[in-house]
C-alpha cells in the first residue's frame, strides 16, 4: 500500500472501545474542526447570493433573505477589473483555460519521458540529473522571475521582428505563450518527480521482453510502458492543474492586463478600492475563480490525495 | 536463464541488438536526448536564473538590470536594514514577519495536523466525509483563500458584526484592518488552507504503524494517551520533519496569501520578503536589492531542502 | 484448575461464525499449538485468548478466573508476536521494561528483572542497542525476553518463527521448547506448521474454519487421527488415504482395495475397528502412512499384521535420508517411505507390504474415523 492509499482507505484499526465521554469529546472535535473549515466557504456562498445592501447590513452568517443570482452575472462580464477597460471575469477565465491546458499537457508529457529515461535507460549520473532537476521543484520564484522578465521581454522583441518579417509572430510575445512556457519549464521538476517515482517501480521484465521482441525505444514507451501509466498520468494532471491553475506569481508578474488569467483578475478586482466594494461580486468571482480546482478535487479526491503525498514524501 | 548483470541489462542488450552502426549508436544515445532538452531547460532556467539573479545582486541595477558590479554593497545595505529597528525598515519588518508567520504557521500546521489525524485514528465513522472536508482548502487559490478570509475577518460586515448582531457588542475583532496584527490573520487563512495537507501525512503515518506493536502496547497494559506518547508519535518523526520541511519551504515562498488577505499592504506592516522583493524589484524600481533579497530567500530554502532531498535520493539508491 | 479452559467460545464477525463452539483445556505446563490451514481461526481464536479481540459468547478462565471482559493487560498474559513487535524507538532495556513502567514497577525492581531476563536469554550485550540494529533472532529473544520478565500465567505465540529463514527456524524452535522445559511455562502456540506442532506441543488442536477437528496428544494426532482432514494434515508427507470396500466374504472382513492393472488388493480390517460396524459393500477410505508401506524385508518386525502385495513403480523420489516411491492403486497415488539405498527403479514390479497396525479406516459421507 503507497501511504497516499493508507490516507483514503480506512482499515479497522485497535478493538478497544473508547468510554463514551471520549467518543463524544472525540466526535466534538472533529465536527468543531469541520465546521472552521466549512464556515469560509459557506460564508463566501452565501455572500455571492445577497443583495449588497444585506452583505454590508447584515449578519455574514445569516441565509440570504433576498436571494439573487445577480452578483454572479455581474461578476462575470459587468464588474470592473482594476484599470482594464474589460469588464468581468469572463475573459481572464478564458485566459486561464487557454494556459492551463497546453501547460499541463505539455508538462506532463515530458514528465513522462523523462521519469522513463530515468529510470528504464539509467545512465552514469542519472541520480544527479534527477536531484538537480529535483531540487527545482523547491527554488523561490522570485530568484528567476527577473532573468525570466528580461529573456521574455526579448522574445516578444524577436516576435514583434518576426511578425515585420513573415506576418506571424510565432507566437512568441504572446503572453498566454509566455505563461505556458514558464509553467512547463518550472512544473517538469515536480512531473519529473512524479513519473520517476512511479516507473521506478514498474516491472523492468515488461521492458526487457520488449526490446528481446524488438521494440524501440519510443515504441517500449507508448505501448508498454504509457498504457499502464493511467493512475499516475491522472495524478500528474491533476497536480499541475491545480497548481496552474491557481498561481499567482507568475501571472501577475508576466501576464498584466486584459491577458492576465483567472487568478490576477481575481486579485484585480477584490482589492480595487475605487468606489464601492460589492462584496457578493468579489465572492461571486471568488467561487468562479475556484470552481474548476474544487470541482477536480470533488470528483477525483484519492488521486489528488496522492498526488500531494508524492510530491512532499517520497513513495 | 539468468540476467548477465542487474546493474546495467537495458543497455547491454541494446548495444548488442543494434551494433556500431550510426542508428544504433543513435539509439544508445537517444534516452540521453530525450532527457536533454528538460534537463537544459531546468540548467539554464532553474540554476543559470538563480545565477543570473545571484550576479544582479552584486550591480547597481535599478530599474534594468546593468552590469555595473558594487560588490556586496546590497548585502550590506539589507545587513544594515536588519538591525533598524526604529523606526522598523521594510526588511526588518519583513523578517520579523517572516519568523512571527512562519513560526505561527508551521507550528498551528503541525499541531492541528497531527490533532486531526489521531482524532480520525480513533476508529470512528464518517471518516469518508470528513476527511475531504478538511482536505479541499488545498485546492483553492491562495487567492481565493486570501478573499474569503478577509471577508471573514472584515470588522464591518465579517466575524465582528457577526458577534455583535448576536449580542456580545463589546467584541473586538479588527485585526485584518489593524497593521500591526494583520500578520496574524496571513498566518490563520494559511492554517486553514494548509492543515489538511498535514493531517493528511499525519494519518498515512500512523496507519503504517504495525499493528502488533499497537497490540504488545495493549498487552502492556499503556493507555491510549501512554500508548501515543510514548509509542507512536515518537515513531512519527520522519513524517514530522518531512511535514517540516514542507511548511517552512511554504511559508517562505508566501506571496499570494499575504497580499490577498491584506490588499494594498499599507505601510508595509504586512511585508514579507517576498513581498519586498516584489516591491523593491518592480515598483521601487529598485532591482539590486530585490535580486539579493531573493537570493537570501534561496539561501534559506537551500539551506533546508539541500540536505533533505540529499538523504531522500540517498536512501532511494538502493 | 488447569490454567487454561475455554468453553463454547463463539466468535462472529457480523453474520458470520468464525470460531464454532471451541472447547479445549490445558494444564499447567503444557503446549498447546494451535495448527491449521490459513484462515482456520487459530489467530482469531489466540487473540480472543488475550482478550485483543472479544468473543460473542462463551467463555475464557485462566487459573480459574473467568476473564472474558477484562483487558489484556489484566488476564496474566504475555504474548509473543509474529513481527516481533518491539517498539523501534526504545532500547532493547526498555522494550522489555515497558510493561512494568505501566504497571508501576519501581525503577530499581525492573532493572533487576530486565537483567536476570537478559541472563537467562543470553542478550545482555543487546540491552542499549535499538531493535534496528539486532538480527531476526535477536529480535525474537527480546519479544521473549519482555514476555518472560512479565511472568505471566500463559504464554501466547502468535507464529513466531514464521519471519525467520529456515535455518534459524529450527535453532529458535529448540531454543523455545528449550524454555519449556527449564521455565515450566504454560504456553498457547499458534502455527500453520505441523513439524513445529509435532515437535514442540504436548497437546495439539487442529482447527479447520473455526470448527476444532481435534485435540489430542502428538501421538494421538498423528496415528489415530478422527477425520480425514486431520489425516492429511498433519505429517509431511501426507497420509495415503484410499477409497475401498469392504467385503465380508471369506470369512474375516477385509477392505479391498481396487487397482488400474491387476489384482485389488486385499486387507484385513485394522485390528483397531470394530469390524461388525461395516456393513457388506460400504465404502471406506483406508488410511495409511507412507512410512508404513515399505519393502518387505524393511517393515517393522514387530508388526503383528502385514500384508503384501505387488505393484508396479511409478516414481523414485530419492530424498537423501529415504526415498519415497509413488505407485498407483484404487485411482489414487499411493507414496511410500522406503530405505535410502532401496533397490527399486521406475517400471519395476516390486513387492510391498502395508503394516495395518498403523492403518486406519475413515467413512467417506462424514470423514469421521470408524
Amino acid at each position: 500500500m503507497t501511504s497516499a492509499d493508507l490516507v483514503t482507505s480506512a482499515p479497522p484499526r485497535r478493538q478497544n472501545s473508547h468510554s463514551l465521554t471520549t467518543r463524544i469529546v472525540i466526535y466534538g472535535l472533529l465536527a468543531l474542526f469541520a465546521v472552521v473549515y466549512l464556515v469560509p466557504l459557506v460564508v463566501m456562498v452565501m455572500t455571492s447570493l445577497k443583495p449588497l445592501d444585506e452583505v454590508t447590513g447584515g449578519n455574514m452568517f445569516a441565509l440570504p433573505q433576498r436571494l439573487t443570482f445577480a452578483p454572479w452575472a455581474d461578476a462575470w462580464d459587468q464588474a470592473r477589473i482594476g484599470v482594464s477597460e474589460t469588464r468581468g471575469i469572463h475573459g481572464y477565465f478564458l485566459n486561464s483555460v487557454k494556459m492551463v491546458i497546453p501547460a499541463v499537457l505539455i508538462s506532463t508529457l515530458l514528465g513522462a519521458l523523462n521519469g522513463y529515461v530515468l529510470t528504464k535507460w539509467r545512465f552514469k549520473g542519472h541520480k544527479l540529473v534527477f536531484g538537480m532537476m529535483l531540487f527545482a521543484c523547491f527554488i523561490p520564484f522570485q530568484s528567476v522571475i527577473i532573468p525570466m522578465a528580461v529573456i521574455l521581454g526579448a522574445l516578444g522583441r524577436i516576435g514583434n521582428d518576426l511578425y515585420d518579417l513573415t506576418g506571424w509572430s510565432f507566437g512568441l510575445g504572446n503572453a498566454t505563450v509566455n505563461l505556458v512556457i514558464v509553467h512547463v519549464i518550472y512544473g517538469l521538476g515536480f512531473t519529473t518527480l512524479f513519473f520517476r517515482n512511479y516507473y521506478e517501480t514498474f516491472p523492468n521484465e515488461l521492458v526487457k521482453a520488449a526490446m528481446i521482441d524488438g521494440a524501440s525505444f519510443f515504441q517500449i514507451f507508448r505501448r508498454v510502458l504509457l498504457p499502464n501509466s493511467t493512475p499516475i498520468f491522472i495524478v500528474t494532471v491533476i497536480y499541475q492543474f491545480t497548481n496552474i491553475w491557481n498561481d499567482f506569481l507568475f501571472g501577475s508578474t508576466f501576464a498584466a492586463g486584459d491577458t492576465a488569467p483567472m487568478t490576477v483578475a481575481l486579485n484585480n478586482l477584490v482589492n480595487t478600492s475605487t468606489g464601492v466594494v460589492e462584496y457578493n461580486v468579489n465572492m461571486a468571482a471568488a467561487i468562479i475563480a475556484a470552481a474548476p480546482t474544487l470541482l477536480v478535487y470533488v470528483v477525483a479526491g484519492r488521486y489528488f490525495v496522492r498526488g500531494l503525498m508524492a510530491g512532499a514524501v517520497k513513495g | 536463464m539468468t540476467t548477465v548483470t542487474e546493474r546495467q541489462p537495458v543497455t547491454a542488450l541494446a548495444e548488442r541488438h543494434t551494433g556500431p552502426s550510426l542508428r544504433g549508436r543513435f539509439q544508445d544515445w537517444l534516452p540521453r536526448l530525450v532527457l536533454a532538452p528538460s534537463f537544459v531547460l531546468v540548467l539554464v532556467f532553474v540554476y543559470g536564473f538563480n545565477l543570473w539573479t545571484f550576479f544582479l545582486s552584486f550591480t547597481s541595477s535599478k530599474a534594468f538590470p546593468t552590469t555595473n558590479l558594487i560588490g556586496f554593497t546590497n548585502y550590506l545595505r539589507l545587513w544594515n536594514w536588519t538591525f533598524e529597528t526604529d523606526p522598523p525598515s521594510n526588511w526588518y519588518t519583513a523578517l520579523v514577519n517572516m519568523a512571527l508567520f512562519g513560526g505561527l504557521y508551521i507550528f498551528f500546521c503541525l499541531f492541528l495536523g497531527l490533532l486531526l489525524a489521531i482524532l480520525l485514528d480513533q476508529k470512528i465513522r464518517g471518516e469518508g466525509i470528513l476527511r475531504p472536508i478538511y482536505l479541499y482548502p488545498l485546492a483553492l487559490s491562495f487567492i481565493v483563500t486570501g478573499t474569503a478570509w478577509k471577508l471573514f475577518l472584515d470588522p464591518r460586515i465579517g466575524l465582528e458584526k457577526a458577534v455583535h448582531d448576536w449580542g456580545w457588542t463589546s467584541f473586538h475583532f479588527d485585526w485584518v484592518v489593524n497593521p500591526d496584527m494583520m500578520i496574524y490573520c496571513v498566518a490563520i487563512a494559511g492554517v486553514w488552507q494548509t492543515s489538511g495537507f498535514v493531517m493528511a501525512m499525519f494519518l498515512a503515518g500512523l496507519r503504517g504503524v504495525d499493528g502488533e506493536i499497537l497490540k504488545a502496547a495493549q498487552i502492556d497494559g499503556a493507555s491510549t494517551y501512554q500508548t501515543y506518547r510514548r509509542i507512536v508519535i515518537p515513531i512519527m518523526r520522519p513524517v514530522f520533519f518531512s511535514a517540516l520541511i514542507v511548511l517552512a519551504h511554504m511559508a517562505i515562498k508566501s506571496y499570494d496569501l499575504v497580499l490577498s488577505v491584506t490588499g494594498k499592504n499599507p505601510g508595509g506592516a504586512a511585508e514579507l520578503p517576498s513581498t519586498f522583493m516584489y516591491s523593491y524589484t518592480f515598483t521601487r524600481n529598485q532591482m539590486a536589492v530585490g535580486s539579493t533579497s531573493a537570493v537570501i530567500m534561496l539561501m534559506t530554502i537551500a539551506a533546508i531542502m539541500v540536505p533533505y532531498i540529499y538523504s531522500e535520493t540517498r536512501e532511494k539508491s538502493r | 484448575m488447569a490454567t487454561l479452559e475455554i468453553a463454547d467460545l463463539r466468535k462472529r464477525f457480523g453474520t458470520i461464525e468464525v470460531l464454532k463452539g471451541i472447547d479445549i483445556t490445558l494444564e499447567k505446563g503444557g503446549f498447546l499449538v494451535l495448527v491449521g490451514p490459513s484462515g482456520c481461526g487459530k489467530s482469531t481464536l489466540l487473540n480472543t485468548i488475550a482478550g485483543l479481540e472479544q468473543i460473542s459468547s462463551g467463555e475464557i478462565r485462566i487459573g480459574g478466573n473467568v476473564v472474558n471482559h477484562l483487558h489484556p493487560s489484566k488476564r496474566d498474559i504475555a504474548m509473543v508476536f509474529q513481527s516481533y513487535a518491539l517498539y523501534p524507538n526504545m532500547s532493547v532495556a526498555e522494550n522489555i521494561g515497558f510493561g512494568m513502567e505501566m504497571r508501576g514497577v519501581a525503577k530499581a525492581e525492573r532493572e533487576n528483572a530486565i537483567a536476570a531476563v537478559a541472563k537467562t536469554l543470553q542478550i545482555e550485550h543487546l540491552l542499549k542497542r535499538r531493535p534496528s540494529q539486532l538480527s531476526g533472532g535477536q529480535r525474537q529473544r527480546v519479544a521473549m525476553g519482555r514476555a518472560l520478565v512479565r511472568r505471566p500465567s500463559i504464554f501466547l505465540f502468535d507464529e513466531p518463527l514464521s519471519n525467520l529463514d529456515a535455518k534459524l527456524r529450527v535453532d529458535m524452535r529448540i531454543e523455545i521448547k528449550r524454555l519449556h522445559q527449564t521455565t515450566g511455562s504454560t504456553i498457547v502456540y499458534v502455527t500453520h506448521d505441523q513439524i513445529e506442532a509435532m515437535t514442540l506441543a504436548t497437546k495439539i488442536a487442529v482447527l479447520k474454519n473455526g470448527e476444532l477437528q481435534q485435540v489430542g496428544s502428538p501421538s494421538e494426532i498423528y496415528n489415530r487421527p478422527q477425520n480425514t482432514f486431520v489425516a492429511d494434515f498433519m505429517g509431511s508427507p501426507a497420509m495415503n488415504l484410499l477409497e475401498g470396500t469392504v467385503t465380508q466374504q471369506g470369512g474375516a472382513p477385509r477392505v479391498v482395495i481396487a487397482r488400474k492393472e491387476g489384482e485389488p488388493i486385499m486387507l484385513p480390517v485394522p485390528a483397531s475397528v470394530d469390524a461388525g460396524k461395516l456393513a457388506e459393500g460400504a465404502k471406506v477410505i483406508f488410511g495409511i502412512r507412507p512410512e508404513a508401506v515399505n519393502d518387505s524385508e524393511s517393515i517393522d518386525r514387530n508388526a503383528r499384521s502385514v500384508v503384501k502385495f505387488d505393484a508396479t513403480v511409478e516414481i523414485v523420489e530419492p530424498a537423501g535420508a529415504d526415498t519415497f516411491v509413488v505407485i498407483h492403486a484404487a485411482g489414487k497415488e499411493l507414496t511410500a517411505r522406503m530405505r535410502a539405498d532401496a533397490d527399486v527403479r521406475r517400471g519395476q514390479n516390486h513387492t510391498f507390504a502395508f503394516n495395518l497396525d498403523k492403518a486406519v479406516l475413515f467413512d467417506p459421507q462424514t470423514t469421521a474415523r470408524i
